[in-house]
């Protein structure tokens, strides 16, 4: 038993060495895409859906791109900055990949970001946005396809002012992501913010906060509480009776992933994205009927930022003929953006990060029992994000 | 009480001979990670050197537990709070330009041994469950602030925009020239530990653990060798962070988390607990069971299988694929065969002689 | 109106306490009695809400859910013990934990590889799906509350159990004395078995009845344990009211800590500072209460041992 486990270790540390050294075909080589996100514990759930989308928008590309096949080597980063470092370092000096997207947290998108950007390996980063890197330190080989953090939260602070929303509660994680949630709402938002109130990361009972609400008796709250504290506060917001007296405005909380768990506690509930499932284009609607089709889920808005990943790839790939060789015209070629997005109007900004509308959706259930985010109103048109002035490129 | 007759593994390590795995092991050892660069040099090489590296950095951390858990019988579940220091040092002295490892070094391990007096001073006194808890209890507070430093990153971290300095020369920008210091810095830490647990104050510290009360009954100062080796071990755990913040040019309220700590004793438990080569070897294998089950799983078993069709292969190939993603999966049951037939950790099994703890 | 919102309060701080009370229960016998240090028992919590949403989808009857999730935490309890525990009876702290932790790792790893990462729910049993009104906009929850007085019911009733009892008897000596129980003539090995088993089984429904309020997911045991830890430890390891006390005080310590730290703060510090310093502080704050706990008293508060 003891030499059995030792044996396989020592076999497995061989093998890897081994597999190492052996030299890539190069037949017919393909374009290698590094796809790194979080796959494992609860938030492993977004990566799901953020790589089945991208999945889905390669084979939309017909699984090629300027006439070379794709291979994608998926990472999961196990939200560990370090292990994550290691497994960039992988994907750069050993595969050599020519593109590394995902990256769905901000913490691993930050220690990620130098080794790739360095080694000049193009980073699609298909959900985090830090503010870092769309404005001071942005690079020439960093493109987003989803939005710069605070641009969500805008949206919902510019939605309670345009509405008349006076006194307005906010709740958020004690993290950086819930401090920059709360200086993004308040960009636009010229009420009363009767208290702040940042808990702990991961926190599982919001009975504190939620008593601290009744108390306050605000127009609306808004909060940012994504995974399953995003689950935790809907259900127990409803069961508290608020989700009746209190406006709940939301980013990153009420979506498709979450919708499963928390049902009809979250219906009539606001959100704020870029996309929304019945957005009306004709690439969203194909995207839709054939994410349900392949995957038997409702796609979120990670899934579609996924798919927009992939054919942004596979639309510079094509647009340079499959030749990568010649990095500033790959770099032409992605910023211009020459693919049909789901959420329609689509363009890059001088960081590299979307121009693009934004919408005040709300949580339903549509004629066919589905719990889905729908879009209610457009909240900015061409919206682009403020940090994009301290980046010089 | 120990019997007389009993010998502990430090005792051990005092025979003046060459020849014996105490000595050889831990030589082998550095020699391989030494020799590593000439053998996967070139483009390619780069991550290997980065696992590598990273392998030693948290073998480095273990190795320092060991002298306070193995040699001192402190269970600190909140050793990485040190490394999550001594990354700090590094990454908030760079975000006011001060960058060279010449003040930041010492600075780090000034620090490092600040908070292993604080850490010490209110656990020493207590043993067993206590002195698990309220380790764990202050890593956590560490962990906490560095959270709350949002002038820093806060959660997110902090990017390091450059390695630090040595004396004004940016040589660790090269790989392998970092490399280089994590080795040098590796077998320079084992080499004090080594010392130390020779050293008079290491073999009291030794006789602490096999006895507290006929220590104190000889007059020795029982909580103050404690706390003096709980310093020690902090201050040298300070450099595993400060090599890993440089490693990864990045550092992160992660690196103190209580899963990190948990990893550092896991380490020593497999490798073997108080004979310093254990955490070395411990190091490597849990660090490389990381990579190489995934890979194991995904490159080596699943491939065999055919990947479409109905046939029993292509279920086989699905739960390979499977069990590469959740690789966990082996690691749990790899984790208790070790603790139910290989007491004393891999180097116990290598060893001929029984453990005599 | 704050004294409202403290009463709300103090009302989640019992409903938080009753549930690590139901957790730690079992852990701190399993540690007392054998000297065992079980970081595998978040598992069985966590066990319990998969159960929970297993039992409930099939038979969609809450009356039915509970029994059978109380006998699938026994039985998993009872193979665990068979097949792992009672091999490490005599080994070291250290074996114990690597072991656990071996535990931990492949069981959440099997219940991520069978019920993916995504969320799960259980609803809230529709006969307890309403709100006592305290003020015009606040509720309370009459779920919390039946969790509160089913809480306090197995408490109590465990308490006799333990005092009043031959078996309790045996624990209490096993706890205080476990050689000289054995050499007594009682099968310790046996006592064990059942005192994990019923410990397992109680961090089961714990975990089925966090399950309405808490989302369901793979790790949500891993925060729990510690919490117990903290529990037991300040409590007195071994002791069923330590542990009960233990668990009342780290969830008032929590719950008020979270509520009231940052305002605190805001009378000594600057508004933004307070933001800053005053949730990390209340994060802090049970790590801080243990430490010292353990410097004034290394045994806790009840110690089990005379």
């Amino acid at each position: 038993m003891k030499m059995g486990t030792r044996a396989g270790a020592f076999l497995g540390a061989v093998a890897l060495a081994a597999g190492l050294v052996a030299p890539a075909s190069a037949n017919e080589d393909p374009v290698k895409i590094g796809f790194m996100a979080t796959m494992s514990g609860p938030p492993g759930v977004l990566g799901k859906h953020l790589y089945d989308g991208f999945r889905l928008g390669l084979e939309k590309a017909g699984n090629e791109m300027g006439g070379r096949p794709v291979e994608v080597i998926l990472v999961d980063d196990e939200l560990k900055p370090d292990y994550a470092v290691t497994k960039a370092q992988e994907l750069i000096s050993r595969d050599q990949v020519d593109f590394v997207t995902g990256l769905i947290f901000s913490n691993i998108l930050m220690a990620v970001f130098r080794p790739i950007t360095e080694s000049e390996t193009f980073v699609i980063g298909a959900n985090a946005g830090t503010s870092t890197i769309a404005g001071r330190r942005c690079s020439p080989y960093f493109f987003s396809v989803s939005w710069q953090n605070d641009q969500v939260h805008e949206v919902m602070g510019k939605y309670a002012a345009d509405n008349n929303l006076e006194r307005v509660f906010l709740l958020a994680p004690n993290y950086q992501a819930g401090r920059d949630a709360v200086s993004g709402f308040e960009r636009h938002f010229k009420g009363e913010v009767v208290d702040t109130v940042y808990t702990p990361l991961n926190n599982l009972d919001f009975s504190a906060e939620l008593a601290r609400i009744a108390s306050a008796e605000p127009d609306a709250v808004f909060t940012f509480m994504p995974g399953g504290m995003g689950v935790n506060l809907v259900k127990q917001f409803r069961q508290a009776g608020l989700a009746d007296k209190v406006k709940f405005l939301s980013a990153f909380t009420v979506d498709e992933a979450t919708m499963v768990a928390t049902q009809d506690d979250a219906l009539g509930l606001f959100g704020s994205s870029q996309w929304a499932m019945d957005l009306d284009n004709a690439a969203n609607k194909e995207f839709f009927e054939n994410f349900l089709a392949a995957y038997d889920y409702l796609p979120s808005h990670y899934a579609a930022q996924g798919y927009d990943a992939a054919l942004l790839i596979a639309s510079a790939v094509n647009a340079v003929g499959g030749d990568l060789s010649d990095k500033d015209a790959v770099r032409e070629a992605l910023k211009a953006a020459d693919f049909s997005s789901v959420r329609g109007d689509f363009s890059f900004n001088t960081n590299h990060f979307p121009v693009q509308d934004f919408y005040l959706t709300q949580a339903v259930k549509n004629d066919d029992g589905q719990y889905v985010m729908s879009a209610v109103e457009k909240v900015f048109d061409d919206y682009g994000d403020v940090y994009a002035a301290d980046c010089r490129m | 009480m120990a019997p007389a007759e009993a010998v502990s593994p430090s005792t051990l390590s005092e025979r003046p001979s060459l020849l014996r795995a105490g000595v050889l092991s831990p030589l082998l050892f550095i020699a391989a990670f030494a020799l590593l660069p000439l053998v996967v040099a070139g483009g390619d090489g780069a991550f290997l050197l980065t696992i590598a590296a990273r392998i030693m950095i948290f073998a480095l951390a273990a190795l320092s537990l060991d002298l306070i858990l193995g040699y001192g019988a402190m269970v600190s579940f909140g050793h990485a709070a040190f490394i999550g220091i001594g990354a700090y040092v590094i990454g908030i002295s760079a975000e006011h330009f001060l960058e060279d490892l010449a003040l930041t070094l010492p600075l780090a391990l000034f620090i490092c041994a600040a908070f292993g007096l604080l850490m010490g001073a209110v656990s020493v006194r207590t043993s067993g469950i206590q002195f698990i808890m309220i380790t764990l209890a202050l890593s956590q507070m560490a962990y906490f602030g560095a959270t709350s430093l949002a002038r820093y990153g806060g959660d997110d971290g902090l990017t390091l925009w450059s390695r630090s300095t040595v004396f004004g020369s940016s040589i660790l920008e090269n790989d392998v020239a970092f490399y280089y210091a994590v080795v040098v810095a590796l077998a320079l830490c084992y080499g004090l530990c080594a010392l130390i647990v020779r050293s008079r104050f290491g073999r009291v510290l030794s006789g602490i653990r096999q006895s507290d009360k006929r220590m104190s009954a000889l007059g020795y100062p029982v909580d103050r060798y404690r706390l003096v080796a709980f310093v020690i071990a902090g201050a040298i755990c300070g450099v595993s962070g400060v090599l890993l913040a440089n490693l990864t040019e990045f550092v992160s309220p992660a690196y103190m988390s209580w899963g990190r700590s948990a990893d550092l004793i896991i380490i020593l438990v497999i490798g073997g607990i108080g004979r310093l080569h254990g955490a070395l070897w411990g190091a490597l294998i849990l660090l490389g069971l990381e990579d190489a089950i995934p890979f194991v799983f995904k490159d080596v078993l699943a491939p065999l299988f055919p990947a479409d069709g109905e046939s029993i292969g292509a279920s086989l190939h699905a739960a390979s694929l499977t069990i590469a993603q959740n690789w966990k999966v082996v690691l749990g049951p790899i984790l208790i065969l070790v603790a139910l037939y290989a007491r004393g950790g891999i180097v116990g099994v290598f060893s001929t002689r029984k453990d005599g703890s | 109106m704050d004294m409202t919102l403290l009463l709300v309060q103090l009302l989640n701080g019992l409903q938080l306490g009753v549930l690590l009370f139901l957790v730690a229960a079992g852990l701190t016998l399993v540690f007392g009695i054998m000297d065992f240090i079980n970081l595998a028992h978040g598992v069985q919590y966590m066990l319990g809400a998969y159960l929970g949403v297993v039992f409930f989808g099939a038979t969609g009857n809450v009356l039915l859910t509970i029994p059978l999730v109380l006998l699938g935490s026994f039985i998993i309890a009872v193979v665990l013990e068979h097949l792992v525990f009672r091999r490490l009876y005599r080994a070291d702290h250290l074996s114990q934990v690597l072991a656990t932790v071996g535990i931990l790792l492949f069981v959440t790893e099997l219940i991520e590889i069978i019920f993916g990462t995504q969320l799960y729910q259980l609803p809230v049993p529709q006969a307890l799906d309403w709100a006592i009104p305290i003020t015009d906009t606040l509720q309370y929850p009459v779920y919390r509350i039946a969790v509160i007085v089913v809480g306090l019911i197995l408490a109590a009733g465990l308490w006799l159990a333990v005092a009043r009892t031959r078996v309790g008897a045996l624990v209490r000596a096993g706890a205080s004395d476990a050689p000289m129980v054995a050499a007594l003539g009682v099968d310790i090995e046996r006592l064990f078995l059942f005192v994990f088993a019923v410990g397992g089984m109680l961090a089961g429904f714990a975990g089925l009845v966090a399950a309405p309020i808490v989302a369901v997911e793979s790790h949500m045991g891993d925060q729990i344990l510690i919490l117990c830890f903290v529990v037991i430890v300040i409590g007195g390891i071994g002791s069923i009211q330590g542990a009960f006390m233990g668990a009342l005080i780290v969830a008032m310590v929590d719950t008020l800590g979270r509520t009231f730290t940052t305002d605190i703060m805001k009378t000594i510090l600057a508004p933004s500072a307070a933001d800053t310093v005053g949730p990390a502080l209340a994060s802090m704050l049970i790590y801080l209460l243990m430490a010292v706990v353990l410097f004034w008293r290394p045994r806790g508060l009840f110690p089990a041992k005379g």
